[in-house]
């Protein structure tokens, strides 16, 4: 343009106008979920959670496949926190027991607790959650209130409370009920917020002018799109439910002393502590190490199953 | 503003009385003789038994109960403690401490929660985000009394930096240990959220405006940026504030700080029911209060609050 | 500055954005001049790379964006390379910058003076505190802000569409640049208010003889406000010159298309005197929620009546807030009324049994605004189709798989996408599917809620001529609710215009548009950009 006001026009075989609108698709039908679990594949931290869980989940399963040694068996005094032997590799509690005998039996109890406290505030969240969302009005208003309540209690102090009185019934089902009853309003409140949102889109409008009812339209349109955040916020919550476990324990309120448990262990190994850290290392560090597969497993999956996030990275 | 104070004040009424009914509930509405229950195994005297039933109306039908024992709350009274004590007194004692501790840990908690959320966030991607996304990883994997007793173990007692356990008088550098370890709980999180609520409002259009004007970019960063990010953060710390207070009594239980938490530490794993219910309905209001109070201060930093819309 | 140099000077100018899959380049060999004083618009579709490049030439290009390769010269200095020190002081004391979308270019959380007085502050180093203040007022002021030394200390939140923009064209103009960049500033206002706000934003850069570049995807806003034109086609520039010149001699095949695309041939009107929506009087009321615990009533719509005939077409006209939605819901039965009466074949929708309600609907569908948000990302688009069918339980599986292979083929779009998501499709791809939707189960009615506002003209235009043709093919009654009066030529027969609730005006599109009685259509009218060009 020497011009001022030259006429430019691109050359018409270097700048085509193509079709208007034409249609163009991939190879591979795309999703959500599809996309996430494609993206999913790509990255290592899910990979490496995923060995992690299964592990853990093939240790609490089938204990004899890691030791042949029981826990509480030729439990001798003469090796009170003694250092590792031909057969016993991280050594020896302050009974004298075999750590590493003690880690692979004690993995079943944090895994079930992490699952049934799991299952019971997803399905607990999701039906309150769901309830309050799309329903609104007086339903959201009651059980809002509900959750705050529930919320406004702090789940390790009100399992606490439980605890100590439901003393004569401590149980893997008991404090797992414990940790649960408190821990759902956190989902509830994550899925009402998605769903406020999901349910203004147009596409419900659509559903309701076609004649699908209130019920279908959250079950088929609603829920979908709006679970996939409380999926990842219920994988972390797997971890905080097997540390809140390992704490009610450490507490002294948790499983009674001869259930094996991680975190009944670290509570005995403490008086120890200045002499015999490792009593208190090992079984401290199997539960860190379930705990963050999981909460990397959550990550993943959030970041997976969020646009936004994939792009952030 | 006026009316948006009133109305959360309001708000908190039904969750206030929602949570000691719930708790009162817990202890004294379940089957069998709560009081029999709350000592398991020890048993208790005739003396103290009867002391409790009259104490907790347990004679009364459960709403009468109820009311009597939110009307001491009213008027102060919380209850006795295992060792006679008025619970109340207790607390006068030992409220103080863990105020310093909580105050000590929430400062770390934003002070290094936020610095390093913030530089991770400008900087994603490089060595600095990724390594501070797997320190955080680890930290909220880890229970608080093992990163408790690791601390005790490796700074208190190997190295010498400081004293394992706390005095009578639990002073400031003596609190320090303990606050690290209870702040630990929160500074993960807090990195995270910086983080990503730093990386999201950096995509904001009117960040990509204030570029616009010609603002350096320190000034962006400064003024928008973080000040928009701050808001989330602000939210998850009222939030996180009961995970700090269980954090509190396992930490102040560990390095015996005398303070609220260690009272309600040492009634736990003494299995004294009544003084752990007391505490923790204590807990729970002041987690209440610190909630109500952290919504105030969003209306501060949120102007779409504050007039109410 | 002489005349004979351009104030910029874009040269070859190729930008690009990292993604999963590589490299792409998003703009390519651009090159035009801006002279002193000139205004000159950048057009083109969505995706074209037309707010890329005037982002690159302030280097605020988002993400991952980079300058490949050219040169940005400005009043002498390059641009490309520039250090970020240079690059602020260039930034809103040579070249002022107006966003597009005013909701969200504001910082929420500071109040509106602030805002003001920091781009005064950054531009004018050391002023003192009571000269930025003042400063901020005046140029608040000169913005067309009534009242602005009050309003300084309120936050974006408390101001209306509009007057965001106002004040966000008064920081891009504080420091009297020598340029002014505005990216699509006032498509997401009503027509009227676009109209004000251009007119004073012209009024302004012409008095301080400010250059500017206006990025648009409106041809005919674009020829009407600037003397020169670059129309932008995936990326490159395919036709720049004397904006009339452009208009009545455009030379490439895309300017072409894009110029046929507002020659709009008025339809033939259709008539017929059987009526299948009759509106009676209707109210709609809200209440709204105040401050405590009052609540206000506020009247969406009011003694709204009309009818539409068998086979043709009423465009509900309106600005945002003048209640045509709402009484496309109510139509709909989404929303009921507080009072008037609604009656769809002869039936009335008051006080109808359910059962009966969900029966109307096979004969009334709707196609709503949203391409983004009318379709299920879950479910494929074979789901997405049959849903209807499946609601009403029509046929068996096979046929109404033969239904949905059918219906796609009526909206032009291939078979091949029916397992695919709508994540996958364009905005027009995904409104067809709607279409495809609305039509499954046959209906004689479809409203249609702003069903082509968020389309790119060429897009809109096709969408328009595939909804005639099915009108006419399947003897279909639109009920048609717009913002835009430069759709309702080619769609409608009879124009309902729509202001606060109420009808102000009724009549045939042609006598609406050759003869308007009411102000308020005659402004409607005379607001439809570059409408006196052609």
């Amino acid at each position: 343009m020497a011009n001022r006001n030259e006429h430019f026009v691109a050359d018409l075989a270097a700048s085509e106008v193509a079709e208007i609108d034409a249609v163009r698709i991939s190879e591979k039908p795309t999703n959500l979920y599809l996309d996430a679990w494609r993206d999913l594949r790509k990255r290592p931290m899910f990979y490496i959670a995923g060995v992690l869980i299964l592990a853990v989940t093939v240790m609490a399963l089938f204990p004899g496949l890691f030791t042949q040694t029981l826990p509480n068996d030729n439990c001798l005094l003469a090796n009170s926190n003694a250092g590792p032997t031909d057969g016993h590799p991280l050594g020896f509690t302050r009974q004298g027991c075999d750590i590493y005998s003690r880690i692979v039996h004690g993995s079943s109890t944090s895994l079930s607790v992490g699952l049934i406290v799991t299952a019971m505030t997803m399905a607990m969240g999701v039906f309150f959650g769901a309830l309050a969302g799309f329903y609104g009005r007086w339903v959201d208003a009651l059980l809002s209130r509900a959750g705050d309540i529930f919320f406004a209690i702090p789940y390790i102090l009100a399992a606490v409370v439980i605890m100590s009185v439901f003393s004569d019934y401590r149980n893997v089902w008991v404090i797992s009920a414990a940790i649960g009853i408190f821990a759902w309003p956190s989902t509830a409140r994550v899925l009402r917020g998605e769903i406020l949102r999901v349910k203004q889109a147009d596409y419900v409008m659509a559903s309701t002018a076609i004649g699908v009812s209130r019920f279908k339209i959250l079950m088929r349109h609603v829920l979908p799109n709006s679970i996939a955040p409380v999926i990842a916020v219920t994988t972390i919550s797997l971890a905080a439910a097997i540390v809140a476990e390992a704490t009610l324990s450490f507490l002294g309120v948790g499983l009674p002393t001869s259930t094996m448990s991680w975190g009944n262990d670290i509570s005995q190994a403490q008086v120890d502590l200045r002499t015999a850290p490792q009593v208190l290392i090992w079984p401290s560090l199997a539960l860190s190490i379930t705990a963050l597969a999981f909460i990397m497993m959550g990550e993943a999956i959030r970041d997976a199953l969020d646009p936004k996030a994939r792009a952030q990275r | 503003m006026v009316g948006y104070i009133f109305k959360r004040v309001l708000q908190a009424l039904p969750v206030f009385f929602g949570t000691t009914l719930l708790i009162y509930f817990m202890v004294f509405a379940m089957p069998g003789d709560p009081i029999v229950a709350m000592f398991g195994d020890r048993g208790v005297n005739q003396a103290v038994y009867e002391q409790l039933r009259a104490q907790y109306h347990l004679d009364q039908p459960f709403l009468v109960q109820y009311f009597y024992y939110i009307t001491g709350i009213f008027q102060g009274d919380f209850g006795t403690s295992f060792s006679g004590q008025p619970v109340g007194d207790v607390l006068a004692a030992t409220f103080p401490v863990t105020i310093r501790l909580a105050l000590m840990a929430v400062t770390i908690e934003m002070l290094v929660g936020i610095g390093i959320g913030l530089f991770a966030g400008l900087r994603k991607g490089k060595l600095f985000d990724n390594s501070s996304l797997v320190m955080s990883l680890l930290l909220i994997s880890t229970p608080v009394f093992v990163i408790a007793f690791v601390f005790q173990f490796v700074f208190a007692i190997k190295l010498g930096w400081a004293k394992p356990t706390v005095s009578g008088a639990a002073g400031f550098t003596e609190l320090l240990l303990p606050a690290v370890v209870l702040s630990t709980l929160a500074v993960a999180y807090i990195v995270r959220l910086t983080r990503s609520s730093v990386i999201e409002t950096s995509g904001q259009d009117f960040v990509r405006t204030a570029y616009g004007k010609g603002l350096t970019r320190q000034r962006v960063v400064r003024v928008h940026i973080l000040r928009n990010s701050l808001i989330p953060v602000v939210t998850y710390l009222s939030i996180d504030f009961g995970v700090l207070l269980v954090g509190a009594t396992v930490t102040e239980g560990i390095f015996n700080v005398p303070g609220v938490g260690r009272t309600l530490y040492q009634a736990i794993i003494r299995g004294e029911g009544p003084t752990v219910v007391s505490f923790v309905t204590v807990m729970v209001l002041i987690y209440l209060a610190v909630n109500l109070i952290t919504d105030l201060l969003y209306a501060v930093l949120d102007p779409r609050i504050r007039y109410g819309k | 500055m002489s005349n004979e140099t351009p104030l910029l000077s874009i040269r070859d100018l190729a930008i690009e954005f990292r993604n999963q899959h590589g490299v792409a380049r998003a703009v390519d060999n651009v090159n035009f001049d801006l002279w002193q004083g000139e205004t000159l618009a950048i057009v083109g579709e969505s995706g074209s790379g037309k707010s890329t490049t005037a982002h690159a030439i302030i280097n605020l290009l988002p993400g991952t964006g980079r300058i490949a390769a050219g040169s940005i010269k400005f009043d002498g200095k390059e641009l490309v390379g520039a250090s970020s020190a240079e690059l602020e002081s260039i930034r809103g004391r040579e070249i002022g910058f107006v966003p597009q979308d005013p909701m969200s270019n504001l910082n929420p959380v500071w109040s509106v003076g602030f805002q003001v007085e920091e781009a005064i502050k950054a531009n004018n180093p050391g002023m003192a505190k009571q000269a930025v203040r003042a400063e901020a007022i005046a140029v608040l002021q000169k913005a067309g802000l009534a009242d602005a030394a009050a309003r300084m200390k309120q936050y974006p939140h408390q101001f209306s569409g509009g007057m965001r923009q106002r004040v966000l064209i008064g920081i891009g103009l504080s420091a009297n640049p020598k340029l002014l960049i505005a990216d699509e500033p006032t498509s997401a206002l009503d027509v009227t208010v676009q109209r004000t706000i251009l007119d004073h934003l012209s009024q302004l850069t012409k008095a301080s003889k400010t250059s500017v570049i206006l990025i648009t995807h409106d041809l005919g806003l674009a020829a009407e406000r600037a003397e020169k034109l670059v129309v932008m086609y995936r990326g490159k520039v395919v036709e720049a010159g004397p904006s009339l010149e452009i208009l009545q001699n455009p030379k490439h095949p895309y300017t072409q298309k894009l110029v046929a695309a507002r020659q709009v041939t008025p339809r033939v009107p259709h008539t017929s005197t059987e009526v299948a929506v009759k509106v009676s009087n209707l109210e709609k009321v809200y209440s709204i929620k105040g401050s405590g615990f009052k609540s206000t009533p506020f009247t969406a719509v009011s003694g709204v009546s009309f009818e539409i005939k068998r086979g043709t077409t009423l465009a509900l006209v309106g600005e945002s807030g003048s209640g045509k939605s709402t009484v496309a819901k109510m139509v709909l039965g989404l929303e009921k009324p507080t009072s008037g009466e609604i009656e769809v074949d002869g039936k009335q929708l008051a006080g109808m049994k359910p059962a009966a309600l969900f029966d109307l609907r096979r004969h009334m569908q709707p196609v709503f605004q949203d391409p983004y948000g009318s379709l299920d990302p879950l479910q494929n688009i074979a789901n997405t189709i049959a849903e209807p069918l499946v609601t009403h339980k029509v046929g068996t599986r096979k046929e109404r798989q033969e239904r949905v292979r059918e219906l796609l083929e009526q909206v032009s779009l291939p078979w091949a996408i029916s397992t695919r998501y709508p994540s996958e499709l364009s905005g027009g791809q995904r409104q067809r599917v709607a279409i495809a939707r609305a039509l499954a189960l046959k209906p004689d009615i479809v409203v249609l809620d702003e069903a082509v506002s968020a389309l790119d003209v060429l897009v809109q235009a096709q969408i328009l001529d595939l909804l005639a043709q099915l009108q006419d093919e399947l003897k279909l009654t639109y009920l048609f609710i717009t913002h835009d009066l430069a759709v309702v030529k080619a769609i409608a027969d009879e124009v309902a215009v729509m202001n606060k609730g109420q009808i102000v005006e009724f009549g045939s599109t042609a006598e609406i548009f050759a003869n308007p009685k009411q102000q308020y259509t005659r402004n409607l009218l005379d607001a439809i950009p570059g409408a006196k060009l052609l």
